[in-house]
């Protein structure tokens, strides 16, 4: 087995509650140096009972412990298709912790904000840049909400419009999150096969005067560039819709291609994948969202206006959708993304693109006679498998999980759900060709074990920090807080 | 580039293996039509050192500095962080991991959310929390959403006046195109909810009553007779924490009837960071659990029956339900929700109720001296906890830039949200403004008083 997964002393832990000692506090308030007073009696609540007791110590032996449990991108290769997991780059930590910038309140007054707004200004304007939108938000906190915004921006569209449209074409590679957000814009979804790619047919089918909007991904789950888009864009266009289009997959086209240009009215970004902001273990993300010259009076406010003596926030925008969160936008995090944009430069942004287009294809070349391939096309910065070819009752999950002892984050599986039992992989361009093989030893290996030795993958993982859990049992009997025994 | 690491001699045998010429073959798939015929006009690239020093310039030009003194509140809140927080947070496991998908590899996220969770319950008085939302405007558009969702038939939500008025606007953006009907409940006099507009306007039609705890005038709100009001007529009391600190000090919502509670948890340990990433809660009746939107951890055991966490519930969620989901969201606030954890765990039991103690008595000594300055008054005389309104004798904004020339960030001038309160200017203090800073605030507005 030429794993990296190897042994180290694990150290348990357990529980923040099962930690306390009556007594201990891990904070020394500052002085108190105007007297105390006593606060309405009627008012006040009683101990808050389960909170923990520690020192400082403790704290600090508790979250190193868990952390320890845990595996990111700094640990190894992490390869979750459509999460471009690239590499964080430690300097963007540095500078988002600035005090000018960590430290100051929203509500400050713009011209004591100067400094903020210009790197938002100037990130905006990269953005556009980079996608071909004339007009963009910064606004959203993540994706979802960046696809939430766009879709209340075309719904703004056509109510301007006087157009009475309530459906949204949504094909069957989609992320889960397109369908949701166009039910909460109140549309209804119509579902559109794909045989790997959108074809201009399908669409004429299912477009008529009732549909307010196509949604897709481009290039798609599939790694797949929609060859057709800029037809199906005006096909969409002279029926009365518009176009969003899911920006996730967005590190497969820096440079080579631009979204706008395409004839696509709104696309959202996804900082935290293609713009290398860490992702937190679950967030936070953030989300901006190009649109065309049309829908620019419908932006979110506030928008940042430069002007002569400065930069502005500015809410009064008749036609806004209007706020999404309570302030501007996820300004830690755009600083983090606007710091890799400088570091990059146009050149080795696009230069990005490629390798990571290099990679998937490398990973594909090399896996193809070991894993079933689904889709032939030539597919840009990920690439899908399915378990089809698995003997001996081994499945996706199965091979997911005997990645975990070879010291491998394993791919997304699963998904997308056009595909059997889903293994996508997106490596990103942050790894080396070694850092590939060893991923691909591990899987040509693993199929190997399927074949011979199936157990291996059954009763896997071994080495990780727990075995496999039991995820019905959680879902049966749902414990989501610890309650005192 | 040093985040690329290829050398020309490895990609050629990567060209090789794959069976093409050169890497551009590889975007075959790219109709010619649909290429960028040109390059990227972005400026050039930037060395560490040369990044570090323009980062610098651009966050020069603010008023953090030790030499200024700042009042701002209004959802956000300038409390010290300790320096543990940072330190455990840069761990990368911790932060350069994804959403828990793999829970075998990822059950330190896991276990720190679950403790979110907890907390998040126990400061609440709820019984289930999720793993955390965008922030708090969201998270309460969020409730107002499941309000909706848990009683399938009512179409109406009345938001107090008294709640943060961006949350206000947040919830108008998120019912925009639903059928819904948004009811504004007037202020009473004393600043709190008025609670015989509430009786008038509920009907079974109501949904949810949404109201700030305290509110976003500062006043600590009544929710136990609003939730009595709420539930008679089938409502579900929805409360809106923005300052939860609060919470530390005051009764707790749970256990003044609330149904939902949600909040911004940026006063727990997270930089202001111009307004984000913040966190936002969301706290429930066991009831209402398969409506909750977003993540949940939940504790199972393993092949060995040794305890660990996963993700659970997911079928509530956008990639199983697709547009049946209680929600579009995806990600969470996960580095947030665990700084929020580590914060309430040094702070715990015994400081966290202090540290708002501490506040309380802060703000009281700030508001009574105001109240006796010539020309201010008071709007509102009902309890506060740290933040409060002020009538100025002239326009807030006048005093606002009377004060900046000392180098004092006053508050928040109310003219736009508020014009019904003459001059208000919204004022918040924490354990950050010493009695110096108080006492020179203090005889600062003597001074704008002319």
């Amino acid at each position: 087995m030429s794993a990296i997964g190897s042994k180290g002393l694990i150290l348990n832990e357990k529980l923040i509650f099962e930690r306390s000692t009556a007594g201990r506090c891990g904070y020394d308030l500052p002085l108190l140096d105007v007297p105390s007073v006593e606060p309405d009696r009627s008012l006040l609540r009683d101990e808050i009972e389960g909170f923990p007791e520690l020192s400082e110590v403790d704290v600090v032996r508790h979250y190193t412990r868990l952390s320890t449990w845990n595996y990111g991108v700094d640990s190894g290769f992490y390869p979750l298709g459509s999460c471009t997991m690239k590499y964080n780059p430690k300097i963007n930590e540095v500078v988002a912790r600035l005090p000018g910038f960590a430290h100051l309140h929203p509500a400050t007054p713009d011209h004591l904000s100067q400094g903020a707004l210009q790197l938002m200004y100037d990130l905006q304007q990269a953005l556009c840049e980079i996608s071909g939108f004339p007009a963009l938000t910064l606004q959203p906190s993540a994706g979802a909400q960046g696809e939430f915004a766009g879709m209340l921006m075309i719904h703004a569209w056509h109510q301007a419009q006087g157009n009475k449209r309530h459906k949204v074409l949504i094909p069957d590679t989609a992320h889960g999150t397109n369908p949701a957000t166009a039910a909460l814009c109140g549309y209804d979804v119509v579902p559109i096969a794909s045989d790997g790619v959108l074809s201009i047919e399908a669409v004429a089918a299912a477009m008529d005067d009732s549909v307010a909007a196509l949604m897709i991904t481009n290039p798609n789950t599939l790694g797949l560039f929609e060859p057709n888009i800029r037809e199906i864009c005006e096909l969409v266009h002279s029926r009365g819709g518009l176009v969003y289009c899911d920006g996730a997959n967005l590190n497969a086209l820096l440079g080579i291609c631009r979204p706008g240009d395409l004839g696509i009215d709104v696309m959202h970004f996804n900082l935290h994948k293609t713009f290398a902001t860490p992702h937190g273990g679950g967030g936070p993300g953030a989300g901006p969202v190009g649109v065309s010259a049309a829908l620019e009076p419908f932006l979110p406010v506030p928008v940042i206006m430069k002007e002569e003596d400065g930069y502005r926030l500015v809410a009064d925008r008749p036609l806004s959708i209007g706020q999404l969160r309570t302030y501007a936008s996820q300004f830690g995090i755009l600083v983090r993304a606007y710091a890799y944009l400088l570091s990059m430069g146009p050149q080795d942004l696009k230069r990005a693109t490629e390798l990571a287009v290099l990679n998937a294809n490398y990973i594909r070349a090399r896996l193809e006679g070991s894993y079933h391939l689904p889709y032939k096309q030539r597919s840009l910065h990920e690439v899908i498998f399915s378990d089809a070819d698995l003997p001996n009752d081994c499945h996706t999950l199965d091979v997911a999980k005997r990645l975990l002892d070879y010291g491998f984050h394993p791919p997304t599986i699963y998904f997308p759900l056009v595909v059997q039992g889903a293994l996508m992989i997106e490596p990103t361009e942050t790894e080396s060709k070694q850092e590939l093989d060893e991923f691909c030893d591990a899987l040509i290996a693993i199929a190997e074990e399927a074949k011979s030795s199936p157990h291996l993958l059954h009763e896997a993982p071994v080495n990780a920090r727990t075995r496999r859990l039991d995820e019905t049992l959680a879902a049966r009997n749902p414990r989501l807080r610890w309650e005192k025994s | 580039m040093r985040y690329l690491p290829h050398c020309d001699q490895g990609i050629r045998s990567m060209l090789d293996t794959i069976g093409v010429e050169k890497i551009n073959d590889l975007f075959s798939g790219i109709p010619e039509n649909c290429r960028l015929p040109r390059d990227l006009e972005l400026p050039a690239p930037l060395a560490e050192a040369d990044l570090q020093r323009h980062f610098q310039a651009l966050a020069a030009e603010s008023s953090v500095d030790g030499s200024w003194s700042r009042f701002l509140g209004g959802g956000y809140y300038d409390h010290h962080i300790p320096a543990v927080i940072d330190h455990l947070i840069s761990r990368s496991e911790f932060y350069t991991a994804y959403t828990p998908y793999q829970p075998e590899i990822s059950q330190g996220t896991l276990q720190a959310v679950f403790e979110f969770q907890t907390l998040i319950c126990q400061l609440t008085g709820m019984e289930i929390s999720n793993a955390s939302l965008y922030d708090g405007a969201s998270a309460c558009a969020e409730a107002v959403l499941m309000a909706l969702r848990c009683s399938r038939k009512r179409s109406k939500v009345m938001l107090s006046r008294g709640l943060q008025p961006r949350y206000r606007e947040v919830v108008m953006t998120y019912v925009r195109y639903l059928d819904v009907e948004l009811i504004e409940v007037p202020l009473a006099a004393d600043g709190r909810t008025d609670e015989d507009a509430v009786k008038q306007l509920l009907d079974e039609d109501v949904a949810a009553l949404v109201v700030g705890y305290p509110n976003y005038l500062g006043v600590v709100e009544e929710i136990e007779s609003l939730s009595r009001l709420a539930h008679a007529s089938g409502a579900r009391m929805v409360v809106a924490a923005a300052e939860p600190l609060a919470m530390a000090l005051y009764r707790s919502p749970g256990e003044q009837g609330a149904d939902i509670v949600v909040g911004e948890g940026q006063s727990f340990g997270l930089p202001l960071s111009y307004g984000g990433p913040g966190v936002g809660f969301i706290a429930v009746r066991q009831k209402d659990m398969r409506s909750l939107p977003g993540r949940l951890v939940g504790e199972t055991v393993d092949k060995d029956g040794e305890r660990g966490f996963v993700l659970t519930l997911s079928t509530r969620e956008q990639h199983i339900r697709r547009e049946k989901a209680t929600s579009n969201i995806c990600s969470n606030q996960g580095i947030c929700a665990v700084m929020v954890s580590i914060y309430l765990s040094l702070l715990g039991k015994n400081g966290l109720p202090q540290l708002a103690r501490d506040n309380y008595s802060r703000t009281t000594y700030l508001r009574e001296q105001i109240a006796a300055l010539p020309g201010y008054s008071l709007p509102f005389t009902t309890s506060v906890f740290n933040e409060f309104v002020i009538s100025c004798p002239r326009p807030a904004t006048e005093v606002l830039k009377r004060l900046e020339e000392d180098k004092i960030l006053a508050g928040i001038d109310l003219i736009n949200d508020y014009p019904e309160i003459k001059n208000g200017l919204l004022i918040c203090v924490t354990e950050q403004n010493d009695r110096a800073q108080l006492d020179r605030f203090v005889d600062a507005l003597k001074g704008a008083a002319a």
